[in-house]
């Protein structure tokens, strides 16, 4: 298999980020793979800890994750509805290790949320596990570990980081 | 004179024309703050944290109660303590981690040394103190004027005279009995704190936690969800009561369709799941028979404790605690409680449970957020548009879960707390 550069990766991750910010989210749900899995941990645990014995903000599995999506596109999804306006941020983007075909791949964001006259931040480091193929990626994890203490204040995850 | 001081009460009420109504004032007034600060989180009881969380001597969190700084420690002999988080040299915060394991407590600033129960062990240049200082209660980090526990739930006062714990909760008491007897071996919390905020004011969420009116419109999403996922129902509709405990405490009890991991099975849990909730189901009818056992297995609580904790036995259980840091932002901590004999089966489960419903990242948590943020938005317009409506199911002999008394239960301790002249 043929190395692949960091900036393939980074244009995968940048166009990702695109696609939530401009509420693409459908489009969104496309990147990942059958048994994908998208995770907030609270922010009290270790970066590898397992939702399945501790609290974490977000754990999904494909079909919650693909519920997410859908919930978010209703006018019903109060949170955000009108959709708040975002900016998701992605850098230091790093190639960590090829696991069979995968690749762990970590990078910085900084996400901004803004609605009614407030402004959030979010910021931390993702950890990705792509899957290679067809010139492009498809995301089988992706963990956002958040830096900031809890969600203050944010107060909430109601948009995709 | 302010306008508060011009009030005598926030509430009006009349019975008969069943009306009941809270002045918009109490949610945006920072003399009500002041007075909230005064007359109920300096005089009530408050949630500290549960034991579990401090499993082994020199375990430790700190956390912020009632405004305080508190560290509470479980010491070499293994009994907790609750200290206030200060030096009793010249007032640094004494323990500045959230949470982990110590065998003292050293003040960074002039490198005094505590033991686990807050005694002033050493510090330098002792010589230059007088002989017996180390023998001086004043020498010691302070320990919380009140601190008792009720089945591993801490809770501590800053009212050196206040009634007992047991006499405050009254018949709370039953309930966290039937929440804490799902488990044979004690409760848990499970690892992981969420800790989020709002901005609104704290009383909001206190109404919100105990509201089974605003579940089809503020949640439809939810439901939504539970109807696509297959096999996330049982066939169970919601139905229930809501009790006024006294003291300002209430209660829902009532069934709903959702999974609950003691022990209510729903189709998606599969074969695994019937087999384990069958079993969890024959531990609690020979514990406690049927009754009981129906009452602990099939009927969810929102259980509210005056003035700020909620303890949440619904899809998974819930504890949640949250104070004002200014008339319209409060900052909330909750946590996740489970059996510590659970499966790894149940203890997944129960989590992936929890998640879907509560908490920031959840599915129906940010529109409650939401919600309560444009409250507080509307109260900008309380000179004008002034009251609060909370008379559902006034004059009813039964009230059911999704009318209002919970919320005219606190609402009443609440007024009686604030407006009460000073002894």
């Amino acid at each position: 298999m043929q190395a692949i550069a960091r900036t393939e990766v980074e244009d995968f991750l940048f166009a990702e980020a695109e696609l939530l910010d401009e509420w693409r989210l459908p489009e969104w749900l496309e990147l990942f793979t059958d048994d994908a899995i998208y995770y907030v941990p609270a922010t009290d645990l270790a970066v590898d800890a397992s939702p399945d014995n501790n609290l974490f903000y977000v754990a999904d599995d494909r079909f919650r994750l693909s519920e997410r999506v859908k919930r978010l596109m209703k006018r019903t999804a109060h949170a955000e509805f009108p959709h708040s306006r975002t900016r998701h941020l992605v850098s230091n983007v790093r190639i960590r290790k090829q696991i069979g075909d995968d690749l762990e791949v970590s990078s910085a964001f900084i996400t901004y949320r803004t609605k009614d006259g407030v402004t959030d931040t979010y910021f931390g480091s993702n950890r990705y596990r792509l899957v290679p193929g067809n010139g492009t990626f498809r995301i089988k994890e992706k963990r956002c570990l958040l830096d900031s203490e809890g969600l203050r204040a944010q107060g909430r995850v109601s948009i995709i980081l | 004179m302010n306008a508060f001081q011009r009030m005598n009460t926030a509430l009006m009420i009349d019975e008969t024309r069943k009306i009941f109504k809270v002045s918009r004032q109490a949610f945006v007034d920072p003399d009500i703050l002041a007075a909230e600060r005064a007359q109920i989180f300096d005089k009530c009881w408050l949630y500290l944290g549960h034991g579990s969380e401090l499993a082994k001597p020199g375990d430790f969190v700190t956390r912020m109660v009632g405004g305080r700084s508190i560290l509470f420690a479980r010491d070499a002999k293994g009994a907790l303590k609750a200290m206030l988080n200060t030096c009793p040299h010249r007032g640094a915060q004494v323990c500045r981690e959230k949470h982990g394991n110590a065998k003292s407590f050293q003040c960074f600033y002039h490198g005094w040394v505590f033991g686990l129960d807050g005694t002033l062990r050493s510090q330098p240049g002792e010589s230059s103190y007088a002989e017996d200082f180390k023998e001086r209660s004043t020498s010691n980090m302070q320990q919380v004027p009140r601190f008792e526990s009720y089945r591993d739930l801490n809770f501590i006062c800053f009212d050196k005279g206040v009634e007992s714990l047991s006499d405050y909760l009254g018949p709370v008491k039953d309930y966290l009995d039937v929440i804490c007897d799902q488990a044979e071996t004690g409760m848990t919390i499970v690892g992981g704190t969420q800790e989020y905020s709002m901005r609104a004011n704290w009383k909001l969420l206190t109404e919100n936690s105990i509201d089974g009116y605003h579940a089809l419109t503020t949640h439809a999403t939810y439901l939504d969800y539970l109807k696509s996922a297959t096999g996330a129902l049982a066939q169970v509709a919601f139905e229930g009561s809501a009790r006024d405990l006294g003291k300002g405490h209430a209660v829902l009890e009532y069934k709903a369709p959702w999974g609950r991991p003691v022990a209510q099975w729903i189709p998606s849990w599969g074969e695994e799941g019937k087999r384990e909730l069958s079993r969890l189901y024959d531990g609690l009818l020979k514990r406690f028979g049927k009754e009981r056992a129906d009452r602990i297995a099939t009927f969810n609580r929102n259980l509210f404790i005056f003035p700020n904790l909620v303890i949440n036995d619904i899809m998974a259980v819930t504890v949640r605690t949250y104070y004002p840091a200014a008339p319209d932002f409060m900052n909330i901590s909750a946590w996740a409680l489970a059996p510590k004999e659970e499966t790894e089966w149940a203890r997944k489960y129960r989590l992936f449970n929890f998640l879907e419903f509560l908490g920031p990242g959840g599915f129906a948590t940010p529109d409650d957020v939401e919600a309560l943020e444009q409250c507080q938005r509307g109260f900008r317009n309380s000179a004008e548009a002034q009251w609060n409506d909370i008379s559902k199911g006034m004059g009813k002999e039964n009230p059911s879960y999704d009318d209002e008394l919970q919320m005219r239960a606190f609402w009443s301790n609440w007024n009686e707390h604030v407006f009460r002249v000073p002894a």
